[in-house]
């Protein structure tokens, strides 16, 4: 596009003239701390800068981040079933700043990778030996028709948590007794494969206890989603799943197609329609919108990067991490996020250093409460192809189908230490 | 003090050749080996804690542990002879050099006690006299020295240690014979509510 060319040319522009700016600045660059500016704080760029600091304590950390407080997607699906409240999801930045790390919330609007400045709409600007990028997720609202970002007031997407979380839970709190629950979820790749049939379980919960005549329609475009033969085990036992009375209908290999907001109704691709009471369309999913603004995104609506460092493919000094990035062979998750953040956060270390970055090691796990005492994970264990092009699980795998009841009652209370831990781990205690 | 059964390391490194022989008859790429002590452990901190050190309830604290307690119990994971809800998954893609190098990582964090878990005060008097008679031998400094080399009691979280004592008292998980007896002992004098105690003794504070 003309409008693309002539900013790039732009973009070059500002490049030499910075180019131009450093010659004259090694004197002062030799005794200077080296500044790195990460875009976004949420479970990876929060974890990015935190690292990066304990690695090495002499780098200028900046995290950009657009919200004064972060509200965990894990265990969000609880809010929405009422075991939990949005509260108990709540963290500030406030730790990370007593570990040295300089926090700004602005939105960040723009990336030069050639000046290697980062801009707010605030309007100041920050500059960088070496950027982290981390913006997680933006919708693709234009995959159904009659849907688009202007309704999700009322038909909200509660997958990034905070206000849409507490939009989902109070209307399901309002509906009556005998409605319908339609839960539509998104096509490949997205963030937390487990999480649709997770908020099934939750929302299962609070209408088996609260609303009994209720019940959930899952609509779900592909054939088969994460932990399957887990997920449907505990549907069964605990929702009456393919009984007469089940709180649990599953349209699978079909996905919503239009939406008729005014009739609240939806119809999928074979022709079903349904009247919801509640409706929770989870949209298809793109990388953060800076990513797009930065060019770290390519053709595509992700962020190639290399394996090993996160470092972009396409522009030198820039890393992407978390769900922005392509880290082929894990999942979208906030286990892989924190995990990935580390290695890019070693790696950056190193490399401000001039040293060759070391070996990366990364874990996964999800955990998924489908019922009270009821838990269910998956866990691997991965390390870097050696040609780079695949992260490899070593080993993992699922909880057993047949797990003893104490198993999965040790499961949700790991689950809530996994949470307490890892949003330490995250924000220092904040 | 106690050096770790050596039949479990024969075990462990059994079960590594037969992985490493199962990878290459599926053929998973190659991979980069060399991850170092720190780059290692950071990959356990989401669920363990920073530095390993636990904010509970029921995930246990690494942090300060003796590197041939946590090698020996990630053998154990490994091998299926300790019994897990989910490090026998994660342990055996850790070969037993990057264990051994994880224990000495974890061995030199600083131990951080659980705090503001609720105890039955009554019931943990009770258990520091039991623990006193049948464990402080073998768990000493009421089960805080990490030297001991048979994990963290007082100080650990309380529903880990209730569950590693379901799993003694169902022969789940393999007590020493030594431990095992005295545990006999105890629970035949003092039943179910013994065990109870004992964990209130090691859930209360300083
Ligand atoms: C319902 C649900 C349940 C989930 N459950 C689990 C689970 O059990 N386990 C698990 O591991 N994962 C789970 N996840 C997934 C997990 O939440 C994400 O994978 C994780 O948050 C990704 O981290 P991230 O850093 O990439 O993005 P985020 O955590 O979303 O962080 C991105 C941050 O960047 C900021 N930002 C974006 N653009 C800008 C900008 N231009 N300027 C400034 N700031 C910006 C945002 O405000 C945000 O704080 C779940 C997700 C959902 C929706
Ligand atoms: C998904 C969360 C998770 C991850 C990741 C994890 N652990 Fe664990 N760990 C647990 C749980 C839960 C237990 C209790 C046993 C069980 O149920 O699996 C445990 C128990 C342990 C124990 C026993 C402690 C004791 O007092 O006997 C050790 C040692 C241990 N883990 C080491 C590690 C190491 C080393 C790593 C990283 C390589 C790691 N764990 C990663 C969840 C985790
Ligand atoms: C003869 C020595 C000995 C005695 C006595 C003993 N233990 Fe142990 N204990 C061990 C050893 C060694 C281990 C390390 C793991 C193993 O071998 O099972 C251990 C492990 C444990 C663990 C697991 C710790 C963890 O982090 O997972 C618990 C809990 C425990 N002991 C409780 C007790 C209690 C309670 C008593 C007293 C009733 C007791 N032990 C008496 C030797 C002993």
């Amino acid at each position: 596009m003309n409008t693309n060319k002539s900013r790039r040319r732009f973009v070059q522009g500002l490049g030499a003239a910075t180019a131009v700016g450093v010659v004259g600045i090694p004197s002062i660059a030799l005794g200077a701390a080296k500044k790195v500016v990460v875009v976004g704080g949420g479970t990876s760029g929060a974890t990015a800068a935190r690292y990066l600091k304990m690695a090495d304590p002499s780098v200028e950390v900046t995290l950009i981040e657009a919200n004064k407080d972060y509200y965990t997607c894990y265990l969000s699906n609880e809010v929405l079933g009422g075991a939990r409240t949005l509260d108990s999801l709540k963290h500030g930045y406030s730790g990370l700043e007593k570990e040295g790390i300089t926090v700004v919330h602005d939105y960040v609007t723009g990336i030069d990778a050639k000046a290697k400045k980062v801009t707010v709409k605030g309007g100041s600007s920050f500059d960088y030996d070496r950027c982290i990028v981390a913006p997680g997720i933006s919708f693709k609202y234009d995959g159904i028709e009659g849907y688009d970002e202007s309704m999700i007031a009322k038909v909200p997407h509660a997958w990034k948590a905070g206000e849409q979380t507490t939009i989902l839970r109070k209307q399901l709190t309002d509906m009556k007794d005998g409605g319908t629950v339609v839960i539509a979820a998104p096509p490949n790749p997205f963030r937390c494969p487990p999480g649709p049939p997770e908020r099934v379980c939750q929302i299962a919960q609070y209408l088996k206890k609260e609303k009994p005549k209720s019940k959930v329609v899952y609509v779900d475009p592909k054939a088969k989603f994460s932990k399957y033969g887990l997920f449907v085990q505990g549907w069964k036992k605990f929702y009456g799943y393919e009984t007469d009375n089940s709180l649990i209908e599953y349209i699978k290999s079909d996905g919503v197609e239009e939406l008729d907001l005014a009739a609240m109704t939806v119809s999928t691709t074979t022709g079903e329609s349904v009247k919801a009471d509640v409706l929770n369309i989870i949209p298809a999913q793109k990388a953060g919108q800076i990513a797009f603004d930065a060019g770290l995104t390519g053709d595509g609506d992700w962020c190639p990067i290399d394996l090993g460092t996160f470092e972009s493919t396409i522009h030198k000094d820039i890393h992407v991490i978390g769900d922005a990035s392509i880290a082929t062979g894990m999942p979208k998750s906030g286990y892989s996020a924190n995990s990935q953040a580390k290695v890019c956060a070693a790696a950056v270390a190193a490399m401000l250093n001039g040293k060759e970055p070391g070996t990366p090691a990364f874990v996964n796990t999800c955990y998924s409460v489908i019922a009270e005492d009821w838990g269910i994970s998956v866990a691997a264990v991965y390390r870097l192809a050696e040609d780079r092009s695949k992260i490899v699980s070593m080993s993992g795998g699922l909880t057993p189908m047949d797990a003893s009841d104490e198993a999965h009652r040790r499961a949700v209370e790991n689950a809530y230490s996994w949470l307490n831990n890892i949003t330490s781990d995250i924000f220092a205690g904040g | 003090m106690k050096r770790f059964p050596l039949r479990i390391i024969a075990i462990g490194s059994l079960a590594m050749f037969l992985s490493q022989t199962a990878m290459a008859a599926d053929e998973k790429p190659k991979t980069i080996a060399g991850a170092s002590a720190s780059m290692l452990s950071n990959t356990c901190a989401g669920c363990h804690g920073t530095y390993g050190a636990s904010n509970g309830p029921s995930i246990p604290t690494l942090a300060g542990m003796s590197s041939a307690y946590l090698v020996e119990t990630m053998l154990g994971y490994k091998s299926g002879e300790i019994p897990s809800t989910i490090m026998g998954r994660l342990a055996k893609g850790y070969t037993d050099d990057e264990i051994n190098l994880m224990g000495e990582y974890f061995a030199k964090q600083k131990f951080v006690a659980a705090k503001g878990q609720k105890v039955d005060a009554d019931k943990a008097a009770k258990g520091a006299e039991l623990h006193e008679k049948y464990c402080e031998k073998c768990h000493s400094e009421s089960g805080m020295a990490a030297e001991d080399d048979s994990g963290f009691l007082k100080g650990q979280w309380k529903s880990y240690l209730a569950a590693q004592m379901m799993d003694y008292q169902n022969k789940d998980r393999k007590a020493t014979k030594k431990m095992a007896k005295q545990l006999t002992k105890m629970h035949k004098k003092h039943g179910p509510s013994g065990i109870e105690e004992l964990i209130e003794y090691y859930s209360s504070g300083e």
